[in-house]
């Protein structure tokens, strides 16, 4: 399976290509390239995906961990070494297919989307750089490779969030996605070290064999401020994934990040990047359950909170890519709360194999909904619901395809999102009932919130679009990435999820709870739907007259619950005013000062002294004569 | 036969006269000269120990006699800086040499 490198290597490869000589090309030139070897890379990814489940299969009833390939790259000691390598397992194989079928689609979709833009070679370097660094962290066989491969779609996803660097709002866009994810980066690489550190290890087979007995042994008897080692570097490392998976509060960032280009959006921050966090969770797994435990049930609350507070400020927003962008928070949200009420082994890891699927079937809705809003911008010119309306008539391909992906998130079957949100909220169910109910509660408002979307941008009153600029329905280089994708969120639902990726890798056999779970839940989705065709799908003045009694609660919504004032306080007025401003004054007076003293004093006494070299000969000898006098006479009469 | 001690208070007022002549004078000739003391002094003093400490040995004589071509050596080096010194500043006081400070 050596070839698997292939997938790895040919982003890699592109992105120096088309990063070093894409501006001699034709813009045409590098986007087929680019797209060409995309293309190669989903290829070998299924072949590899093909051998692995049913060229190598299973050995005694369990999913084989194979690592084709592993070099040392960093020598600390010989327990310690970082290494680069391929580790093929379950989730990895299948993260593979969605990073590689997704972003080829992006790549096609591209092709017309982005046609005529500045920068067009040097967009296509980027997604190339952002899909080898996202394949390459979902193959990390160790930790630390993982971190550096978080770093750099960190990095990847800057540069393609200020792809339009002229664009003030895009920039500092940029900005606040790149400091808030490093900012929780930090806490992942305390994380990372004090693992390390007790385990003495970075690899991931060995810290999570044996029940992730290593974690708990190396740091029995090891606590801080009541909490064990353990929990503190699981903690530490969830924050990291909570800040690249937009779990509250660290979400603030991922709104703005809409600021790219849309296909760009689908890709890095609704299909791929934003579920490392769930996957490195997903990795860990193992020692999550068995050495932290308290850590897996705080993971279920910040995800259960998160879900429903990004459901609740998504009903409000009326910026299309926004609702897009607060849903995908809320999905994620799924996918931790799912994690977190997990157990190991057989039925009861239903929660593990339940995050795996929705995160399959989420890439491919989450993706089509994006690329189908990006279809509508594109024909309409703007990012707002007031500007769209009607435009079923104009665009039926992308109407269909948007429908489908609506219909898919709001969970009705047998649409994809039906089965795996489903077997969350079981999951749910057998753990927590809160959870189980405000799960429930969410799934309706994504239901109204997917299909108010979809009501005010292709029915409702038809709006005055320029005269000489009637909506169209996109080129086909952008339809038919649409199209694959539907397929997908059509079918993807039917794949038998237990058989493949469970969390000890022996596959088991999980039903729909049509009774308990799948009614209730088509019951309140098909609600929402409802609520949202009465509110929208003519026009009325419900919705008006009921934003105007809620009053100040609507304008918190609407204002993401000032989350993103609530930041800029802290970071400006506590941390800038109240902590740097102190440190500052410090390392300025005191730390420089020092330094400047011992200069000064320095010089002050060379400048005294320096009398003395006069470049009068006979001084010195003067000098040295009573020089060796005196140490004449000491020697003598010492 | 003289003791030894004369000659060698000899050879201590020589130096000293010599390092007095070194310090005090600020003509670059008379230091030269006054140098010449000093080494003069120091020659008669390996002669000196040759001849009393150890008369069956040679080696303060030859050390003399190095000494002596040591010193017209230096003596022809230093009259040919001086005169090139006389040359740039025009006289041979010492206290004008100081310009390499700068």
């Amino acid at each position: 399976m050596e070839y698997s490198l292939l997938i790895i290597i040919t982003p890699l490869l592109l992105f120096l290509l088309l990063g070093l000589s894409g501006m001699k090309m034709k813009p045409g030139m590098a986007g087929i390239i680019g797209t060409a070897g995309m293309g190669f890379s989903t290829l070998i990814s299924y072949i590899v995906a093909y051998n692995y489940f049913f060229g190598i299969g299973q050995t005694d009833g369990a999913w084989a961990t194979i690592i084709p390939f592993n070099v040392e790259w960093l020598h600390f000691t010989d327990n310690l070494h970082i290494d680069l390598g391929i580790l093929l397992d379950p989730i990895s194989v299948m993260m593979l297919l969605v990073i590689t079928t997704v972003s080829l689609m992006v790549h096609i979709y591209s092709l017309g989307y982005m046609h005529g833009e500045k920068g067009f070679q040097r967009y296509y370097a980027f997604l190339s750089l952002f899909s080898f660094s996202m394949l390459g962290l979902v193959v990390a066989t160790n930790i630390f490779q993982m971190y550096i491969f978080w770093e750099l779609v960190g990095v990847s996803s800057y540069l393609l969030i200020g792809f339009y660097y002229t664009k003030p709002s895009a920039v500092s866009a940029s900005k606040k996605a790149f400091i808030v994810t490093r900012f929780a980066d930090l806490g992942f690489l305390v994380g990372i070290l004090l693992l390390s550190f007790y385990t003495g290890t970075f690899d991931f087979a060995q810290l999570t064999s044996d029940g992730a007995g290593l974690v708990v042994a190396s740091t029995a008897g090891i606590s801080f401020m009541g909490l064990s080692a353990a929990s503190w570097a699981m903690a530490l490392i969830f924050m990291g994934g909570a800040g690249k998976s937009a779990m509250f509060p660290l979400h603030i960032w991922l709104p703005d990040a809409m600021e790219g280009p849309t296909p760009v959006s689908a890709l890095i921050h609704a299909a791929t990047m934003v579920v490392a966090g769930v996957y490195l969770v997903a990795r860990l797994f193992p020692v999550y359950v068995f050495a932290t435990p308290d850590v897996l049930t705080l993971i279920a609350y910040i995800g259960t909170f998160t879900a429903l507070f990004a459901a609740v400020i998504a009903i409000t927003q009326t910026d299309i890519k926004r609702v897009l962008a607060f849903s995908t928070i809320s999905q994620i949200a799924y996918m931790m709360v799912s994690l977190g009420v997990s157990e190991y082994g057989g039925h009861d890891g239903l929660g593990y194999m339940a995050s795996m699927f929705h995160l399959f079937t989420h890439a491919f809705f989450k993706a089509l909904l994006f690329l189908g809003a990006g279809s509508v911008i594109h024909a309409v010119h703007s990012n707002e619901m007031d500007a769209m309306g009607s435009l079923r008539k104009y665009m039926p391909v992308t109407h269909i395809t948007f429908l489908i992906a609506c219909l898919a998130i709001a969970g009705i079957p047998p649409f994809s999102g039906f089965f795996s949100k489903d077997e969350i909220l079981a999951a749910c169910l057998h753990h927590d009932k809160l959870i189980f109910f405000t799960l429930l509660a969410v799934a309706g408002i994504t239901a109204f919130y997917m299909f108010r979307l979809y009501f005010n941008i292709f029915w409702g009153a038809e709006k005055s679009y320029d005269g000489h600029h009637q909506p169209h329905e996109s080129p086909l280089r952008m339809t038919v990435p649409l199209m694959i994708l539907a397929v997908f969120s059509i079918f993807t639902g039917f794949i038998p999820f237990p058989e493949f990726i469970t969390v000890d890798h022996i596959p088991f056999a999980a039903h729909i709870e049509w009774a308990t779970v799948a009614i209730p839940s088509i019951l309140v989705a098909a609600a929402g739907i409802l609520i949202a065709m009465v509110f929208y799908m003519k026009g009325s003045e419900l919705p008006s007259r009921i934003s105007r009694a809620l009053g100040g609660l609507y304008t918190a919504t609407l204002r993401k619950f000032y989350m993103d004032e609530i930041w800029m306080f802290m970071t400006k007025n506590v941390v800038f005013n109240r902590i740097c401003t102190p440190i500052a004054w410090f390392d300025r007076h005191v730390v420089d000062g020092a330094m400047n003293g011992l200069a000064w004093i320095t010089q002050k006494m060379s400048v005294s002294i320096k009398g003395l070299q006069s470049g009068q000969v006979q001084l010195y000898v003067w000098i040295y004569v009573v020089g060796s006098l005196v140490i004449a006479a000491l020697v003598l009469f010492l | 036969m003289i003791k030894m001690e004369y000659y060698l208070i000899i050879s201590i007022l020589m130096f000293f006269i010599g390092i007095y002549g070194f310090i005090s004078r600020r003509n670059m000739l008379a230091m030269l000269i006054s140098l010449e003391l000093v080494l003069n002094a120091v020659e008669i003093n390996f002669a000196v120990f040759n001849r009393y400490l150890f008369p069956e040995r040679m080696e303060g004589l030859f050390f003399t006699l190095f000494g002596i071509a040591i010193t017209a050596a230096e003596t022809a080096v230093a009259i040919a800086i001086i005169i090139n010194a006389y040359r740039s500043i025009g006289n041979v006081n010492v206290t004008k040499l100081n310009k390499l400070k700068d």
